[in-house]
């Protein structure tokens, strides 16, 4: 049977880490607000920028060198992951899924580097020796030109032959209990299909300036920085959901671990308090 | 007078959405302007200021590259940044110019294509914003 005071002492120890799990937990609540909030304000932005780029390219036929489609020999992986741990198993899947695909891409016999974005993406490859650029501790100011910088990174490499494909590997945010790792390819760029169907008919006809193809050429990368900061809010709201979530066990387990201490604290006294009356009734005996 | 919609929307939200009478913008191949009922049209958008017209009263908002989309007496304009001159600090911008120049400079002389590009694009953006800001406050 431990000693009361060790059992008390636990007892304490646990309620303070609960104390803190608790407080990371409404941070993290906070801060998901936040999060989404950019998310919705980015939403207009992102659709809008789609629905162009959708009018755009069945306009024109692509000779566009970020839409050229080359034999790979090489691949790039952007992966995005948050800068701070403690969210339970948010980043490792996304690391584990980058990782099953430098692994593919290996056996495939092609040859991978890798873009990270946030500290534990980097830390994790560190080893790698696949790092061509990381960028740490951006995950939590929001800004474009942080995905500016990367995209371009990105579209230089691929544009100078260097990489003949590029892809990008987060977590989509799809709900507050759920963020599922998922990997888009950036580069080269999928012509848009044309949704077939009557939504054309209907189409206006623009007057494009300059036409069509320059418009493409300056919106393209563009469209890639759109698609580098979705992934990255994308992230910062994952991140956020699953630390609460995390935290949230991790407050309910401490509730579950003191009640056990208790227990075990008061039959500790019991015991106490019945070995002290064995004493007394078996001195007044005597 | 017949009025026009003006939508300016950000990746970190809208801008602006009101009914306005005239909307002026830098297109890539020049400046345009956009009055109500204006027929189908899409441009793209370099960095510069976008003046439009309300009750006689001009307003300036810096944009940097983007497009516009004109349909159903509606103008969109999708850029990655958009800035009315009271937001602008004036002292921060001037420093970029600085800089930008400096870095240009500095580019020229070894010819390097990637730096000088990224010099243009920040000089561009802190001269949009100068002269946005200057336009505002007369």
């Amino acid at each position: 049977m431990p000693g009361l005071k060790d059992v008390k002492n636990k007892i304490e120890g646990v309620s303070k880490t609960s104390q803190i799990t608790k407080a990371m937990n409404m941070v993290a609540s906070a801060k998901l607000r936040g999060a989404q909030e950019r998310m919705e304000t980015f939403r207009p932005y992102a659709e809008k920028f789609a629905e162009a780029m959708k009018d755009l390219s069945g306009g024109t036929n692509s000779n566009q060198p970020l839409l050229e489609v080359r034999d790979v020999q090489t691949v790039e992986l952007i992966v995005v992951t948050s800068d701070r741990g403690l969210c339970g198993s948010f980043n490792a899947h996304i690391i584990s899924k980058a990782q099953k695909l430098i692994n593919q891409f290996e056996v495939e016999g092609k040859e991978v580097s890798l873009i990270t974005v946030g500290n534990k993406a980097a830390q994790a490859f560190r080893r790698s020796g696949k790092i061509r650029e990381s960028y740490k501790d951006i995950m939590s100011t929001f800004k474009m030109f942080n995905a500016r910088a990367i995209s371009q990174s990105a579209t230089l490499n691929f544009l100078s032959g260097e990489t003949d494909e590029v892809r990008v590997v987060y977590a989509r945010f799809l709900s507050m209990a759920k963020q599922r790792p998922t990997e888009e390819t950036l580069l080269p760029i999928k012509p848009l299909e044309q949704e077939k169907g009557a939504k054309t008919g209907t189409a206006v006809e623009y007057i494009y300036e300059p036409d069509p193809e320059q418009i493409m050429e300056a919106l393209l990368p563009l469209h890639l920085n759109v698609q580098v900061y979705h992934a990255m809010i994308e992230v910062a709201a994952g991140e956020h959901a699953a630390r609460m979530a995390a935290m949230d066990n991790a407050t309910n387990a401490c509730g579950d671990i003191i009640k056990e201490l208790t227990q075990l604290y008061n039959k500790a006294r019991q015991a106490a308090i019945t070995g002290d009356l064995m004493d007394i009734v078996g001195g007044a005996e005597h | 007078m017949a009025q026009i919609h003006l939508e300016v929307v950000t990746p970190h939200g809208q801008i602006v959405n009101e009914d306005v009478d005239i909307v002026t913008a830098p297109g890539v191949e020049g400046e345009f302007g956009v009055l109500a009922h204006h027929a189908p049209f899409l441009s793209a958008i370099k960095t510069g200021t976008l003046v439009f017209k309300q009750d006689k009263r001009e307003k300036f908002l810096m944009v940097s590259s983007g497009f516009a989309e004109v349909s159903n007496n509606k103008v969109t304009v999708l850029v990655e940044t958009a800035e009315f001159g009271h937001d602008i600090d004036v002292n921060r911008a001037l420093r970029a110019k600085e800089r930008a120049e400096e870095r240009l400079a500095q580019a020229q002389a070894h010819a390097e294509d990637l730096d000088r590009i990224r010099a243009e694009v920040a000089l561009q953006r802190a001269v949009a914003r100068i002269t946005v800001a200057q336009r505002t406050s007369l």
